[in-house]
């Protein structure tokens, strides 16, 4: 029974993409009926999976699964299908709400309800529409021309999700990552009528795809070396034992490339350094995407895949070892990422820019956790981070969209997307104010009542605990950064005076965008309590570490709990209460960004690495295919040889024509066979000289010459 | 009668011969059948020496002999019509001069 | 040499060398005269090869009719002519050179049939020439035909010359 809901659940949204695609794109109502639906559907499926997996008694050693015979290769056959296990059902846990609550959004979002916009074309993002009332002309907000399309394009996206976190093999993972990929750009340039989307949905392909490359090299060195690609087949004991002691390139096992390789695909897909660059921009999309996308599902598809291939990477290792290459790369470029994207955060005016690199960073942070081999600690921070992440970005769409009601109404030309033009929000949008300071301190890691709070001190406990200080430094340092440039944002946008009169117009949003506010800051509070530690002080105990316990066996052996220290503790409270009050402290009084001292270019303009990657990389691509490839090569070589053999063509033929068809084949044999007929015949018509005696000298002549010939050579006597 | 037969035969030869001789290389076309005038009675010759040394009781030699007179006759005739007529019509008996079957 | 033969190279002689007159003479009158003596040679021929009545027949017909003939075309046809210039064709060598070839040829397979050499048998007794010669023209089983076709041809000759010697007014 859970097999078939198992394989069943990606299916709903790839039937609601193609049906509103095919057929209700006119209809709108119908559309997101359809899409909601689709979405509450897997929702059902995902709640039904998840309740019957905790109720089964070490679920780690009995998941749910199932796999078919797909392909034959040779005497084999390649398997796909689909598994829950622990950390799956948790995942899909979070996703299903995090979907539907998106998908319910968007509904508010791209104002349903609301008229067509005066001058609103498809590509661009509505306008506004004139309505008279009262007598009274005002601009309200219009209706998203591409509204159907929209949420057929968020189904195809959230058919990859399901199709990514329920497969058991590393096949149909790639699938599920490629299509989300594909929806990443089709959503980010949704609006194909900016050029910065347009060029935003390229970068953000682009590099990914980078990524990709390297995570598909690491699939096939599995395929190569395994023979399979199922879970099951690779995380064999014996298996990994034989990838451990494999050496491979550059010094390090088989194990250790491949991890490599796939975590290569997880650095472009997470953004994190160096790859990076394209989370910031793909805030061009509209703001769910920016939730769904960069939030709760596609950058935290990277981390679960390299979660799920932690007993690769960790193939090896055990806890208490020093930590093997990999995952010290992996460390080391999650704990960089994190401090990185935190530093270029505190300079960012753009609301969403800020949680954009917010969640760079947070994901440097689950990404450092599992380098250190602290796999419970960063499922259980993916999971949190996408409730709070997800509450954050869905929040900062409406208060983007209270902006812009009140940019229309007044017809101020403000940025509604600029922290400096807010202010005041608190009171214009309670529920907005109360979600957002909640996924706020959630973020920030606000003690005991956050679910952030818990997930983080879990990071910092492990990076800790097993010695590695190196990062619980940098993690510590980022970690106060996130409190402080989220006090800054909440600050700016909520507290103080507005500071435009846009601001002061602005409305609270319409239920479809509150009410997922609500239900996700719930879990944002709620799901921290289901990990505390056993050894915690005072709570710890009260609530048995059921997240530990539960996911904690989807591994061969249960990871042991670290020992309780006090020092993580301190640091994280402190970190994260400075941080808050430091940033409330600065901020409130701040009215425009020249009173803003963190406005450092450096910082602001993210380190210059978009300057330099297009200096090093794109300048020279485009050189490449303009210069070399088209002019060089394409123009002058290739072209240049084959206008040569079209020359030379040429110039044969004109040989052949004029030296040896014409005057050989025309005239000598042509024209000189009739010479020949004409010049003989004229010689040989002398005989008819129309003369008697003439004819009769001639044949006697004959006669006598042959009666001559025929008596000495044949007859005689 | 000790005369050979091949005296007659000989000479009829030789009348033929020059008969040839007369029709190959005279101008004027009467000369030319008087040429073969000659030549015909070369024949007659032949036929007449031949009919009395071999069976003069059988009458075919000189039979075909008359023949030969009367075909000689007509042939004459004939000829000399054509020339006539020839003559009329373009002034000339010069055999060469009539050869407007030429190419 | 018997008489016979003596009379046979006397009448060749003068049937040769009218002959060679008939070709080689410039005036065409003379080459007819000259003809008129050839045919009289001719008969003589017959005559002495006891076949008599052809001998008159080629006097009366090919002598008094024939050669008559011939002067009077020569009559008829002399004006343009007028005997100018001479009278053979410029290369009439080569009928000359041919003639000698067919002659030599002739007389070399004559010569080389043993069976010419012999001379004449006796004209058997009772044998009356003419009468025979009447009664195989006139016998159906015998050449009639030839005799009455050849009769038809001297009438077409006669029609046909007569038609073309006319000449049609223009």
């Amino acid at each position: 029974m859970e097999k078939f809901i198992i394989w069943l659940l990606p299916l709903p949204p790839l039937l609601s993409f193609f049906v509103i695609l095919l057929f209700t794109n006119k209809n709108k109502a119908l559309s997101h009926s359809i899409a909601v639906g689709a979405a509450g559907l897997s929702w059902l499926g995902s709640m039904i999976i998840f309740i019957r997996a905790l109720g089964v008694k070490e679920f780690g050693k009995h998941i749910f699964g199932s796999s078919i015979n797909w392909l034959p290769t040779g005497s084999t056959w390649l398997r796909i299908g689909v598994q829950i296990d622990p950390f799956s059902a948790v995942v899909v846990f979070f996703v299903a709400w995090t979907v539907l609550a998106i998908f319910v959004y968007s509904i508010g979002y791209h104002n349903f309800g609301q008229p067509k916009g005066d001058h609103d074309v498809a590509g661009l993002p509505p306008h506004g529409a004139t309505v008279t009332e009262n007598g009274h002309k005002h601009t309200i907000p219009s209706i998203e021309p591409m509204y159907s399309r929209f949420f057929a394009f968020i189904s195809l996206f959230a058919f990859g999700m399901y199709t990514l976190v329920v497969s058991d093999n590393l096949l149909t993972l790639f699938v599920g990552w490629e299509i989300m990929g594909l929806c990443s750009y089709l959503l980010i340039g949704f609006w194909f009528g900016k050029p910065s989307a347009r060029n935003a949905a390229v970068k953000a392909f682009m590099t990914t795809r980078i990524g990709d490359v390297f995570m598909l090299l690491g699939i096939a060195f599995v395929y190569s070396f395994t023979g399979s690609l199922s879970f099951s087949e690779i995380f064999k004991p014996e298996m990994l034992h034989a990838l451990a002691s494999t050496p491979a390139f550059f010094g390090l096992s088989a194990a250790g490339i491949i991890g490599l390789l796939l975590f290569i695909g997880t650095v472009g897909k997470s953004a994190q350094w160096p790859l990076h660059v394209w989370l910031p921009d793909a805030m061009e999309g509209p703001t769910p995407v920016s939730a769904m996308i960069h939030a709760a599902t596609m950058v935290s598809a990277g981390v679960y895949m390299v979660i799920r291939m932690f007993p690769l990477i960790s193939a090896g290792w055990t806890e208490g070892m020093p930590l093997n290459t990999t995952m010290s790369v992996i460390a080391f470029i999650g704990a960089f990422t994190a401090l990185f994207a935190a530093t270029i955060a505190v300079a960012q005016n753009d609301i969403k820019r800020v949680l954009a690199y917010s969640t760079i960073s947070q994901l440097g942070f689950m990404i450092a956790a599992l380098g250190v081999g602290a796999y419970v600690a960063a499922a259980f921070h993916l999971v949190t981070h996408a409730f709070f992440k997800a509450l954050l970005f869905l929040g900062s769409g409406s208060v983007i969209h209270g902006m812009e009601h009140g940019v229309l109404h007044t017809g101020e030309q403000v940025d509604a997307q600029d922290m400096f033009n807010m202010g005041g929000l608190r009171k214009k949008m309670p529920i907005t104010f109360w979600t957002f300071l909640i996924g706020g301190f959630a973020l920030s890691g606000f003690p005991v009542l956050t679910a952030g709070f818990w997930s983080k001190d879990e990071i910092f406990a492990e990076a800790f605990g097993n010695g590695h200080l190196a990062v619980f430094i940098i993690l510590a340092v980022a970690a106060f950064l996130t409190a402080f440039y989220t006090m800054r944002q909440i600050t700016l946008t909520f507290f103080g005076k507005p500071r435009t009169t846009a601001a002061e117009h602005a409305n609270e949003t319409t239920w479809t965008m509150t009410v997922p506010l609500i239900v996700l800051s719930i879990f944002a509070v709620g799901f921290g309590w289901v990990g505390i530690p056993e050894q915690f002080p005072g709570l710890g105990g009260l609530v048995p570490n059921w997240f530990h316990e539960f996911v904690g066996g989807t591994l061969a052996e249960l990871p042991k709990a670290v020992e309780f220290s006090w020092v993580p503790l301190i640091t994280s409270l402190c970190v994260a209460l400075g941080g808050l009050f430091l940033g409330w402290l600065m901020y409130r009084k701040v009215k425009s960004p020249k009173q803003d001292f963190l406005q450092i270019p450096v910082l602001k303009n993210k380190w210059y690495f978009d300057e330099i990657y297009n200096f090093v990389f794109v300048k020279p691509a485009y050189w490449i295919a303009e210069k070399f490839t088209s002019l060089y090569m394409d123009q002058t070589v290739i072209d240049g040889f084959l206008h040569s053999v079209a020359r030379f063509s040429l110039f044969l033929g004109h040989a052949f024509r004029n030296y040896f068809d014409k005057p050989v084949i025309n005239e000598f044999i042509g024209d000189g066979t009739g010479n020949v007929v004409k010049v003989s015949g004229s010689g040989l018509r002398k005989i008819q000289a129309g003369r008697i005696q003439y004819y009769m000298v001639v044949s006697i002549s004959v006669l006598v010459i042959f009666a001559l010939l025929y008596y000495f050579m044949i007859g005689g006597r | 009668m000790s005369i050979p037969l091949n005296w007659y035969l000989i000479l009829a030869a030789a009348l033929f011969s020059i008969g040839l001789f007369g029709v190959l290389s005279r101008k004027n076309a009467i000369a030319i059948l008087l040429g073969v005038e000659l030549m015909l009675n070369a024949v007659n010759i032949n036929l007449v020496a031949f009919w009395r040394y071999l069976d003069p009781v059988k009458m075919a030699g000189q039979v075909f002999a008359i023949i030969v007179f009367a075909v000689a006759a007509a042939e004459v005739a004939v000829g000399l019509a054509l020339i006539i007529s020839v003559y009329r019509r373009r002034r000339t008996v010069v055999a060469d001069e009539i050869d407007l079957m030429k190419w | 040499m018997t008489a016979d033969k003596i009379i046979f190279l006397l009448c060749a002689v003068l049937i040769l060398a009218s002959a060679l007159m008939v070709v080689t003479t410039r005036k065409l009158i003379h080459a007819a005269l000259w003809l008129v003596a050839a045919l009289f040679g001719v008969a003589i021929l017959y005559a002495v090869l006891q076949a008599s009545f052809l001998a008159v027949v080629q006097v009366v017909v090919y002598i008094g009719a024939i050669a008559i003939l011939f002067i009077f075309a020569v009559m008829l046809t002399r004006r343009e002519m007028l005997d100018k210039g001479v009278q053979t064709r410029s290369n009439w060598w080569l009928p000359a050179l041919l003639g000698l070839l067919i002659l030599a040829g002739l007389v070399f397979l004559i010569l080389g049939q043993p069976a010419f050499g012999r001379t004449a048998a006796e004209m058997p007794a009772g044998v009356d020439t003419l009468r025979n010669l009447g009664t195989a023209l006139v016998s159906p089983d015998a050449f009639v035909l030839p005799f009455e076709v050849a009769s038809v041809l001297l009438l077409a000759a006669l029609v046909g010359a007569v038609y073309i010697a006319s000449g049609k007014k223009e």
